[in-house]
C-alpha cells in the first residue's frame, strides 16, 4: 500500500441508478504523471473528484496518501492540490488576495503564504497581475492562477482535471511547460483529460477510460505497441459515397481499419508501402497521409470511436 | 463543523467585503435609517400628534426596535438566496473551498454567522442612530442587538438551506416579495398585532419576524414578561436548529454529491 499514492479497488461511483464509474482498479505512485484519457462522461471528473474527498464512494476501495477519504478527508485534502475543471476562483478579489484567503483555508500563516504568493506568481508567471482582479484574466492566466493557488499548501499530490480545455494552444503549451517544471520537482501529478496530445506529452502512464471502465493502461508507448501497429495511414474522401466505394478495397489492403465520418484509417507496420499500394489500388481518395500510431488510435481500435466524439 | 474552519470563510467574507463595502452600505446602513426617517420620524411625528401614544410609547419608539430587525431579517433573506446560488453556481467558490480541509458544513456555518456578523453590524448603526432620535427609552436596548441577530440567523440558516437546493434562481424574488414583504408589513411591526383582524392575530405566531419584533421591543422599551420572552427565544433557537440540520445536509447534498 505504501508505494502507491492513491489505489483504488473495484472504485464505483454510482448516481441513482446511474453508473458512471464502474469497478475500476488503479494505483499511482509516487512521483509520476498519472493520466485518465478519455471521452467526455467516460467517468473521469467523478473518479478525480473521490479522489479529491469531495464526492463519496458508492462501492469498491479508496485509498489516497494512505488514508480513508470517507473519514480522512479534511487531512487528505490538506496534503492535495486540485485544479478542477471550471475555474472556482474569487472573482471578486485580487490574484494576489486569492492565493492570501486560499492559504488561510489551509491553516497558514500569513507571512508564510505572503512568501509563498510571491514565489508561486513567479512560477506561474503573474507576478505583474497581482494587483489585477480575476475577472479581466485570460482563460490560461486563471487557470494558472488555479494553478498557484493549488500549490500554496505545498501538495504532495496535485490533481488536474482537464486543465487545457478551452485554451489556445500557447496557453496550452505554456501551461504544459510549467506542468512539467512541477514533475520535475517530484509533485505526483494526475491529470484527466480527452486530448491524447495532452497524454502523450504528460503522462508517464495513463489508464483508458470508456463508459465508466477502463479498457487500458500503460505508458503512452507501451499502449501504442500493444494495441496500434507502428504507423497509421489516413485515407480522406470528398464524399460518402466516395467513403462507401473505397472501403471494400481498403480493406483488402491491410488487415484492420477503421472507419470514420470522412475518412478510414488503415494500421501497417510500414506507412509508406501501404500508401503506395491505396495509391494504385484505384480506390476513390481525396487525399492520403502516413503518421505514426497515436493514443488516438488506441481509443479508436479499442472502442471503436473517436476520442473528441 | 469547526470552530477555526468557520473563522477562516468568515475571514475570507470580510476580505471581500473590505474590497466591495461601498456597493453595500446602502442595503446595510443606509436603507435601514431611510426607513426610520420615514416610518419613525416622518409617520411617527403624525401618529403621536393625532393618536397618542401606541402601547405606552412614542410611535418612533414602537417602531424603531420592530425595524430594526425588520431591515436585518431582509437584508438576511437577501444574503441567502442570490449569492449562496453565486456561490455553488455562478461563481464556484464553494467549490474552491471544500478542495481545502474546509468542509461543506463549515461552508454553511461561515454563511449564517457571516450574514449574522452583518445583520449584527448594520443593527448596531441602526441602535445607536434610533437612540439619539429618541427612540430608544431603556438602557436594556443594547439588547436589541442580539435579539436582530437571533432572528436574522433563523431565517439565513432556514433560507440557505432552502437556496443551495435550487437549481435556478426562479423562486427567489417570489420569496422576497410573497413572503419577507408580508412579514415585514403584518409583524406586529408598524402597527399592534390587536389591529388584525381577530382571527388573523394567532397566526403571527408562524412569523418568525414576529417573534424577534417582540424580543428587541422588549429590549429597547425595558417592559420585560419574562416567560414570554423565553418563547420567543425558545422558537427562534428551534428554527435556527432546525436549519442548521436542513442546512448541513443540503450544502453536502450540492457540495459533495
Amino acid at each position: 500500500m505504501a508505494e502507491s499514492l492513491v489505489e483504488a479497488r473495484a472504485l464505483t461511483k454510482r448516481f441513482g441508478s446511474f453508473v458512471a464509474v464502474d469497478a475500476i482498479d488503479f494505483a499511482i505512485r509516487p512521483g509520476e504523471t498519472f493520466g485518465f484519457l478519455g471521452p467526455n462522461g467516460a467517468g473521469k471528473t467523478s473518479t478525480m473528484r473521490m479522489i479529491a474527498c469531495v464526492s463519496p464512494v458508492t462501492g469498491g476501495e479508496l485509498r489516497v496518501l494512505d488514508l480513508d477519504p470517507s473519514r480522512d478527508g479534511p487531512q487528505i485534502r490538506a496534503r492535495i492540490g486540485v485544479v478542477p475543471q471550471d475555474d472556482t476562483l474569487d472573482t471578486e478579489l485580487t490574484v494576489w488576495d486569492n492565493l492570501m484567503v486560499y492559504g488561510r483555508f489551509f491553516d497558514l500563516p500569513r507571512p508564510e503564504i505572503r512568501r509563498r504568493a510571491e514565489e508561486l506568481l513567479d512560477f506561474v508567471r503573474l507576478t505583474d497581475r497581482r494587483a489585477s482582479k480575476v475577472d479581466p484574466l485570460s482563460g490560461g492566466m486563471k487557470r494558472r492562477l488555479t494553478i498557484a493557488r493549488a500549490l500554496v499548501n505545498q501538495p504532495e499530490l496535485m490533481l488536474l482535471d482537464e486543465p487545457t480545455t478551452g485554451l489556445d494552444p500557447q496557453a496550452r503549451h505554456l501551461l504544459w511547460e510549467r506542468l512539467y517544471r512541477l514533475k520535475q520537482r517530484g509533485v505526483t501529478l494526475v491529470l484527466t483529460t480527452h486530448y491524447m496530445d495532452e497524454a502523450e506529452q504528460l503522462c508517464d502512464r495513463l489508464v483508458i477510460m470508456d463508459d465508466g471502465r477502463i479498457v487500458a493502461e500503460g505508458s503512452p508507448r507501451a499502449l501504442i505497441d500493444a494495441h496500434a501497429t507502428r504507423e497509421v495511414v489516413e485515407v480522406r474522401f470528398d464524399s460518402a459515397d466516395d467513403r462507401a466505394a473505397a472501403e471494400p478495397i481498403l480493406r483488402g489492403i491491410v488487415e484492420r481499419v477503421e472507419v470514420l465520418a470522412e475518412r478510414i484509417i488503415l494500421y501497417t507496420d510500414d506507412g509508406d508501402a501501404t500508401a503506395a499500394k491505396v495509391g494504385d489500388s484505384g480506390a476513390p481518395q481525396s487525399a492520403v497521409l502516413v503518421r505514426r500510431a497515436s493514443l488516438e488510435d488506441v481509443f479508436l481500435i479499442l472502442t471503436g470511436r473517436s476520442l473528441e466524439d | 463543523m469547526s470552530a477555526t474552519a468557520v473563522l477562516r470563510i468568515v475571514e475570507r467574507n470580510l476580505t471581500v467585503y473590505s474590497k466591495l463595502w461601498r456597493g453595500m452600505v446602502f442595503s446595510q446602513f443606509i436603507g435601514p435609517l431611510l426607513f426610520l426617517g420615514a416610518m419613525g420620524v416622518g409617520l411617527g411625528g403624525l401618529v403621536d400628534d393625532n393618536v397618542g401614544t401606541v402601547d405606552g410609547l412614542t410611535y418612533l419608539q414602537f417602531v424603531a426596535p420592530a425595524l430594526m430587525v425588520a431591515t436585518g431579517v431582509q437584508l438576511a433573506a437577501g444574503e441567502s438566496l442570490w449569492p449562496v446560488m453565486a456561490g455553488w453556481k455562478w461563481m464556484g467558490f464553494y467549490h474552491g473551498m471544500i478542495a481545502t480541509p474546509l468542509r461543506s458544513a463549515d461552508v454553511y456555518g461561515g454563511f449564517v454567522i457571516w450574514t449574522t456578523i452583518r445583520v449584527v453590524l448594520s443593527a448596531t448603526v441602526f441602535l445607536i442612530v434610533a437612540a439619539a432620535l429618541g427612540g430608544v427609552p431603556s438602557l436594556w436596548g443594547v439588547l436589541a442587538v442580539p435579539a436582530a441577530g437571533l432572528c436574522a440567523a433563523a431565517f439565513c440558516s432556514l433560507l440557505g438551506a432552502f437556496s443551495i437546493g435550487q437549481d435556478t434562481d426562479a423562486a427567489f424574488s417570489a420569496i422576497m416579495r410573497l413572503g419577507i414583504v408580508p412579514l415585514m408589513l403584518f409583524s406586529g411591526t408598524f402597527f399592534p398585532v390587536e389591529q388584525l383582524p381577530s382571527w388573523l392575530e394567532p397566526a403571527v405566531w408562524l412569523s418568525p419576524l414576529w417573534h424577534g419584533v417582540e424580543l428587541t421591543r422588549a429590549a429597547t422599551s425595558g417592559r420585560f414578561d419574562a416567560p414570554a420572552i423565553l418563547v420567543h427565544v425558545a422558537v427562534l433557537a428551534g428554527l435556527i436548529a432546525l436549519g442548521f440540520c436542513w442546512g448541513t445536509a443540503a450544502f453536502a447534498r450540492r457540495l459533495t454529491p
